[in-house]
């Protein structure tokens, strides 16, 4: 597109909540999920260390 | 046999599949973004103004990638839970459960940037036509889909019965492709076919194409990371996933 300016390119033609709206969202998305995913896969894997901390413990 | 260069099977177990999706998830997050950010860039600085539908239709952009993509994602589950019912193999099961909740999210972004984009051109949000009401049942599907799984606490037990579920829903798939052709529907037509080729101008497609695949390497890699997860949570108690997360025995 040829924005003469910020203004107009955030205007988006008067399409702007539409269009940020939706751009948001999937970006949104797209950063939270694996945020989300990293946060599981260190919470097992805590666990699991935990774990086999207890059991070492409890044998010596 | 020794014609045979990868033997396939070894990467049905989880103790092998664990290190190696561990190793795909960088390359692929990395083409995501690069694909990701120059998608973006040409979404709003190469493609041009619509001549009937001004800036407003570059929604385009994330609503048909996100749209296929929750499509695609849901065969490909269906397949892994077909795959997995049939051989018993774990890993097939929770690869179909990793993709669950990112098809869901893809599901979710295609009804609501669909939205976005109906309120201005057509004047509503939504509408019970066959194609936008195929797309709802599709979501369904997928929280039905987690929710089942979530239900059940044996988890051979889970995967079969999301399997017969996923299974089932593939039904769903062909009905929201063709919806648009069956029904008279709110919905436009399909822009892209495989059959007739694309409607739609060249940059608007290579700009589109770009998010798509922008779109399939970011569900790899976020996938890969999920399904790496799982695989600890269903391990746990065995040697291997306690050396891979460096416990000392």
């Amino acid at each position: 597109m040829n924005a003469s300016s910020l203004g107009e390119f955030f205007n988006m033609g008067g399409y702007a909540l539409y269009v940020w709206g939706s751009f948001g969202a999937t970006f949104l998305v797209i950063l939270l999920e694996p945020l989300l995913v990293r946060q599981r896969h260190r919470s097992i894997v805590k666990r699991i260390q935990r774990m086999v901390r207890l059991e070492s413990g409890v044998k010596r | 046999m020794s014609t045979r260069l990868i033997n396939w099977f070894k990467f049905s177990s989880p103790a092998t599949f664990y290190p190696l999706a561990g190793r795909l998830v960088p390359w692929f997050s990395a083409i995501a973004v690069i694909l990701l950010a120059v998608g973006l860039y040409m979404s709003f600085f190469v493609a041009p103004t619509d001549y009937k539908q001004g800036e407003g239709y570059r929604i385009i952009f994330v609503h048909v990638p996100a749209s296929w993509m929750s499509m695609f994602i849901y065969v490909v589950m269906a397949i892994w839970s077909g795959i997995g019912l049939v051989f018993n193999t774990r890993l097939s099961s929770m690869l179909a459960q990793a993709l669950a909740p990112t098809g869901a999210l893809f599901a979710f972004l295609a009804l609501w940037t669909g939205a976005l984009w109906g309120k201005p051109m057509w004047g509503t949000w939504w509408v019970w036509d066959a194609r936008l009401t195929s797309a709802l049942i599709l979501l369904f599907l997928y929280m039905g889909f987690i929710a089942l799984q979530g239900a059940i606490d044996d988890s051979r037990r889970a995967d079969r019965a999301g399997a017969i579920l996923a299974l089932v829903g593939v039904v769903n798939i062909p009905i929201i492709y063709f919806s648009v052709k069956w029904w008279n529907t709110l919905h436009q037509g399909a822009s892209v076919t495989v059959t007739k080729g694309s409607s739609m101008g060249q940059v608007m497609l290579v700009t589109m194409l770009i998010m798509v695949f922008a779109f399939w390497a970011y569900a790899i890699a976020v996938v890969l990371a999920r399904v790496r997860a799982i695989i600890l949570e269903r391990e746990k108690d065995t040697t291997w996933a306690r050396e891979a997360v460096g416990g000392q025995r």
